[in-house]
């Protein structure tokens, strides 16, 4: 007859009170649970979609060019280098840039605008580049042609074939002057990005600049978000001091901003979550110490320890907690599952304006097992502390008072 | 041999506005082997005297002696272990663990005491069968009735061979049938077994069973006799 038996059989003495417990926790975890995976889920899809769309998830500049973004702040990408970010493991794709302010006029027309460098097959592989041409076609390795944004082109009032004349300032002040033919016209979903610039080929912009094999960034990326910091760490103590890594979090702090700000609103909820799963539990204990007051002081006359008393409590305590959260991940688990497979569609409107910011339109959910560790000790914590009740109540049994009750 | 031996103690209750001298200049001993009752009107102080007795209590001042240990000098787990090595106890009612059976209830205290498996098996089986419950091994204490769950109690009291058995009214919540069986059971096992029995009642059919009757008063024992033992 060992304590967790005793334990384990003394939850069931009043079968109702303990099934409506459970359930509360049950309900709890099920609604926390689901509610953490679909923000993760749409978070981590956001994330996705930032990354994949421009920053990746890391870059690799020169490091002073994150204070002062102008051309001299440039690096050489050798082989070594890019044999480092290569044989990282995490990554899947890199690409360098270089990229700088220009100016762009046709006919009497001229605005300002950044003049991105791209190896036009990397940088599809990263950010499906080609896929966002609306007129026109993309570029070829080498092409002499540009790609202008939608908003450029209409300001400048430039059409497919016409010939653009650019002019910025080169590398160590070296003058940039070339003409380069519209080749296509790319609208992003997003108006705000409609209004960058032009992109030529990495090479053509190299000889613009006269920044012969140099680059702005190289841009990463990995397998999954998740390996971020962990191949940000590697990458940085690789190159050490001559190079700043950066992550997309820091390229773009609006985002995780963004995030942490939706987290925090969701805590709220949760913390009331995990009010009712403590007073559930709360009750039910002080309710299971209370009315055995006589039962436990007869065990600890015939000679049981307080301590040993104390286990026997506790375990009914972790039990009632441990049951829920198992009751509860059952129910959510496959439901889980099977919302990570097959995000839920949003109404046709509410569609189209994701869909306006680059984002497709679904909720996502997350997989991820930290949110079900997460769940899990918030519970178990939550009953070590409850079970702090019965616990003392044993250690300080008054034993003529007990046997008297 | 003396068991216990009870130099001149007091319990004093300061809790109320009146102080309640519940036990007051008791002196006492008990011999190996005793079947002795201690009766009295309600107040007069049974309980109080049993559970100082016991290691339950502590008395105000005086001392007691249990088998030669001085028990004011045991403290927390030195005091429960030592009841749990020295001395059985039946109580009124509920003296047992609900959710355990009868085997496991009069076990548990075994297990407590770190005795094996196998011995535990056969010393409770034996004593269960001995106190008339054989065939009720399996069952839970609320599928008992009030007679059979005192027995099991006994049962359980008489496991650990203790030096000695405290009981506080152990029929007071039984029939007079009931009664009269947990009685002969008692008195059976301290004729062959030498067990040594000390209880309070209210009961007169139960005094009557007593070879020693202890009367209390107001916390003082006003007579002590000796019955010729059969
Ligand atoms: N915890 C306590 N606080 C204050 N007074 C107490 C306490 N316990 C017992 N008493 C008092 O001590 C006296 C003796 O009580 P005790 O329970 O020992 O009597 P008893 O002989 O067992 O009575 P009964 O036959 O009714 O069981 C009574 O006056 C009782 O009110
Ligand atoms: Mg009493």
């Amino acid at each position: 007859m060992n304590y967790s038996k005793v334990a384990w059989r003394n939850i069931w003495r009043n079968k109702s009170r303990t099934v409506i417990t459970v359930l509360a926790i049950v309900v709890a975890v099920f609604l926390s649970s689901i509610m953490t995976s679909m923000q993760e889920g749409t978070y981590s899809r956001m994330i996705d979609n930032v990354v994949k769309f421009y920053t990746g998830y890391l870059q690799v500049h020169h490091p002073d060019y994150w204070e002062k973004k102008t051309i001299n702040n440039t690096f050489i990408p050798t082989d070594t280098l890019l044999q480092v970010i290569s044989q990282t493991s995490g990554v899947t794709r890199y690409a360098e840039r270089l990229e700088s302010f220009t100016l762009l006029s046709v006919g009497d027309q001229t605005r300002g605008g950044a003049l991105i460098g791209i190896d036009p097959v990397r940088e599809n592989e990263i950010t499906n580049l080609s896929h966002w041409i609306d007129t026109g076609a993309y570029l070829k390795p080498h092409d002499d042609g540009l790609l202008l944004t939608s908003n450029v082109a209409k300001s400048l009032g430039a059409q497919l074939g016409d010939t653009l004349v650019l002019i910025s300032q080169g590398y160590h002040g070296a003058s940039a002057a070339g003409l380069f033919p519209v080749k296509g016209i790319i609208r992003f979903a997003s108006p705000q990005l409609n209004n960058l610039g032009a992109y030529i080929d990495i090479t053509r912009a190299r000889e613009f600049f006269s920044a012969y094999d140099r680059a702005t960034s190289v841009v990463i990326l990995l397998e999954n978000q998740d390996l971020t910091n962990e191949v940000h760490s590697q990458i940085a103590q690789t190159l050490g001091s001559r190079f700043s890594v950066k992550s997309w979090n820091e390229i773009q702090p609006e985002i995780q901003q963004m995030i942490d700000a939706d987290r925090s609103g969701g805590v709220v909820m949760k913390v009331i979550l995990y009010l009712i799963i403590a007073f559930g539990i709360f009750g039910t204990v002080i309710m299971m110490v209370s009315e055995r007051k006589r039962e436990l002081g007869v065990m600890v006359a015939v000679g049981m320890r307080k301590g040993r008393l104390a286990t026997i409590l506790l375990l009914e305590t972790l039990y009632l907690g441990l049951i829920g959260v198992a009751v509860g991940f059952a129910f959510s688990m496959p439901l889980i599952a099977y919302f990570v497979k097959h995000p839920i569609p949003l109404p046709s409107e509410v569609a189209k304006s994701y869909e306006t910011f680059g984002i497709e339109a679904a909720l996502y959910f997350s997989g991820n097992s930290i949110i079900f560790i997460r769940q899990i000790s918030i519970v178990f914590i939550i009953t070590l502390i409850i079970s702090l009740y019965p616990v003392l109540k044993a250690l300080n049994l008054k034993l003529t008072k007990s046997l008297r009750a | 041999m003396k068991v216990i031996d009870i130099k001149n103690i007091t319990k004093t209750y300061t809790d109320s506005e009146v102080e309640v001298h519940a036990v007051n200049g008791v002196n006492l001993s008990f011999e190996q082997g005793e079947f002795a009752a201690i009766v009295g009107p309600s107040g007069s102080g049974k309980t109080t005297l049993l559970n100082m007795l016991g290691g339950l209590d502590t008395p105000t001042s005086g001392e007691i002696h249990i088998g030669g240990t001085n028990m004011a000098s045991l403290k927390g787990s030195q005091l429960i272990d030592f009841r749990l090595y020295n001395i059985g106890f039946v109580f009124q009612a509920y003296n047992l663990i609900p959710v355990l059976t009868a085997k496991e209830n009069a076990e548990f205290i075994l297990q407590m005491q770190g005795i094996p498996k196998k011995e535990r098996e056969t010393r409770v089986v034996e004593l269960l069968t001995a106190v008339g419950l054989g065939d009720r091994l399996d069952s839970r204490p609320s599928k008992l009735s009030g007679g059979q769950q005192q027995r099991v109690a006994v049962a359980r009291a008489l496991a650990s061979k203790p030096k000695f058995i405290l009981a506080d009214e152990p029929t007071a919540n039984l029939d007079s049938n009931s009664t009269e069986n947990l009685l002969d059971i008692m008195e059976e096992l301290n004729r062959e077994e030498k067990i040594t029995f000390i209880f309070s009642t209210h009961d007169a059919r139960v005094v009557k069973k007593a070879h020693r009757v202890i009367t209390l008063e107001d916390g003082k024992i006003i007579s002590d006799e000796v019955k010729a033992i059969h």
